[in-house]
């Protein structure tokens, strides 16, 4: 199995960790990754609410270097995915915008987007093309007694057309691959909201709010810890946990990990090589064997 | 669900007796193509005339019926019971983000006090009564078409994730009604509203999560609309606010390496000579720095940037 891998903005600057446990992950799962360093940002959304037209050029184009190459594009942000897929089938639904950003992206690029690339996300790949029974099989330091809360992040869940979640209200996707690491999955009512991420510069209160209820409600739920495909609900869960604690008034420290680090440490890879040390708030204690 | 018995368990409330919701259940033989209205009438005839839940046309025109269904809101009398069954029950609630007056009927006042605060009617250019009608072609009513379809029931409102922790948001349904007149050919005041709507509580305090848009009985779907106006706001220069600035960042980063520059995208937004905003984002950045966590200094470029830049190069002609 080969993959093109697109890492987005985040693996490849305040969530390196994340890029690291992908590639961890993917050669104890014997997946070959051939790492996108020409593909650009997906836009996150932002530069589509600025400008449509130049958002869908840039994803296109990125569609394009992954067709150039063969292979299907791994994602390891639900953001970047949400956004790719969402794009993709805005352009593949209209023949005539195709054909119009198609002229475009040969003029200023020399490519073309012919459409024939499929986007998933890593968790998506290990559901669908690795199949859970394998990974099982891989899993040689099972999660044993470990309680893990899912965070999906929105661009996961909706809208319901652009993900592959058999039901989007009430998933258990994320679930199914904690259980398959041999660990304990625990949901809680705010496991499918928004983490407030997109609205940390500009409403800082309701963004930690946002924050502070998910993880109030996964600690409430018995969680040991929190996984996530999403690098921003990461960023904010992780990194701004001082300020959430301090703004809810409540004690947390609840270790969020990304979800290619939970496979990672499943499959044997030590913690340090996840770069564990890295979060905010540390997993080791809820790691370490009871 | 093999005899075709649904348990329904209704939140009931009564504020005047009850101190906290408590759930009821109730037993409804299905028939084939019963909506939740069908089945909620049901119970109200024939079992208990005390439960209280709005509603009127029965066809999804009204917005009346707005509620809860498994934790989601939906419309009663669009949605067909057994595409919600879940092992035989299905859990019906008030709506979100209001308050209940009783069961299954909430206190729509802030609702209505939020489509208010976008001045939800016309206002032309001049007040001169024109001499016949102001028309509109078809194209330009293309424009509003969607964001007219909304029946204003609720269900975008009731399950927006900003409401939930902010109630001086102005909301889904608000900023869909500000389109509609913001994108009508024979209004004007688009520039005034939006200015207003692109300060606090406006569109740059939607997370974008694609609640709305999931919930929406209608063509309306918020977020689109709510994009939609950013990208005018954006284009029109109304940028004077964090959110415009963030999307700045964005674009001068992108446009220049092909990736964001994490570093720059958080100063830009709060903006350089804003010390409070800047001291407020010190902690987390030393926090981050302190263990290795910080983007690199030196910020990536992607191979082959160029056909980036030219992308970016024609920004303003990629408006159109």
């Amino acid at each position: 199995m080969k993959y093109a891998l697109y890492t987005g903005c985040v693996a490849k600057g305040a969530g390196r960790e994340l890029l690291a446990a992908t590639y961890k992950a993917c050669e104890k799962l014997e997946i070959e990754l051939d790492e996108m360093t020409d593909a650009a940002c997906c836009g996150a959304g932002v530069i589509g609410e600025d400008n449509p037209m130049v958002a869908d050029l840039l994803n296109a184009r990125t569609y394009s270097l992954a067709e150039e190459r063969g292979l299907d594009i791994m994602n390891i942000c639900t953001t970047c995915q949400g956004v790719h897929v969402k794009t993709r089938r805005k352009i593949d639904a209209d023949e005539k915008y195709k054909a119009r950003l198609n002229t475009e992206l040969e003029k200023e690029t020399g490519r073309e987007y012919a459409g024939t690339v499929k986007i998933k996300h890593f968790y998506e790949i290990l559901l669908h093309d690795y199949g859970l029974d394998r990974l099982k099989e891989k899993v040689v330091k099972p999660l044993t007694g470990l309680k893990v809360a899912s965070f999906y992040g929105c661009y996961a869940t909706r809208p319901p057309e652009v993900n592959e979640l058999k039901n989007p209200d009430d998933p258990d996707e994320l679930e199914s691959i904690v259980t398959a690491l041999g660990a304990t999955p625990v949901k809680y009512d705010e496991r499918l909201k928004c983490c407030g991420f997109p609205i940390l510069m500009m409403n800082k209160r309701n963004s930690m709010q946002l924050s502070g209820n998910a993880l109030s409600g996964a600690k409430k739920a018995g969680a040991d810890i929190m996984v996530t495909p999403c690098p921003l609900c990461h960023l904010n869960l992780d990194a701004y946990q001082p300020e959430i604690e301090s703004q809810i008034d409540q004690k947390l420290a609840l270790p969020i990990l990304h979800i290619p680090q939970l496979v990672a440490l499943a499959l044997g890879v030590s913690e340090k090589e996840l770069r564990i040390q890295t979060h905010i708030v540390r997993p080791e204690g809820a790691l370490a064997p009871a | 669900m093999s005899n075709g018995e649904v348990t329904f368990i209704i939140e009931r409330f009564d504020p005047e007796k009850d101190t906290a919701p408590y759930p009821q259940e109730y037993k409804v033989i299905l028939e084939p193509g019963q909506t939740l209205l069908n089945c909620l009438n049901n119970i109200k005839w024939t079992q208990d005339q005390t439960l209280a839940y709005r509603y009127s046309c029965g066809s999804a025109i009204c917005g009346s019926c707005a509620m809860r269904i498994n934790g989601k809101a939906v419309l009663a009398c669009k949605t067909q019971v057994s595409d919600c069954v879940k092992d035989g029950v299905i859990r019906l609630a008030p709506i979100g983000n209001t308050k209940v007056v009783r069961d299954l009927v909430v206190d729509l006042e802030p609702f209505w006090n939020a489509l208010k605060r976008v001045r939800p009617y016309l206002t032309p250019d001049s007040q001169d009564a024109p001499e016949k009608e102001r028309e509109q072609t078809a194209e330009e009513f293309s424009k509003i078409d969607p964001s007219t379809t909304c029946i204003m029931c609720g269900a975008c409102y009731s399950d927006c994730n900003v409401l939930e922790v902010d109630n001086q948001f102005l909301g889904p349904v608000a900023l869909a009604k500000a389109h509609r007149f913001i994108f009508d050919s024979r209004d004007g005041g688009g520039h005034q509203r939006l200015t207003e709507i692109s300060e606090t509580n406006g569109i740059w305090d939607c997370t974008h999560c694609g609640e709305c848009t999931t919930r929406c009985p209608t063509e309306t779907k918020p977020l689109s609309r709510i994009e939609e106006i950013k990208v005018k706001a954006m284009a029109e220069g109304h940028h004077g606010n964090a959110g415009a600035r963030h999307v700045l960042g964005f674009r001068e980063t992108v446009g220049r390496r092909g990736l964001l520059d994490e570093n720059y995208l958080p100063l830009r937004t709060v903006g350089f000579f804003n010390i409070p905003g800047l001291l407020s984002i010190m902690p987390v950045g030393l926090r981050m720095m302190w263990r290795g966590k910080n983007p690199p200094m030196i910020p990536h470029y992607v191979d082959k940037v160029g056909e980036v830049n030219n992308i970016f190069a024609r920004f303003e002609e990629f408006r159109k």
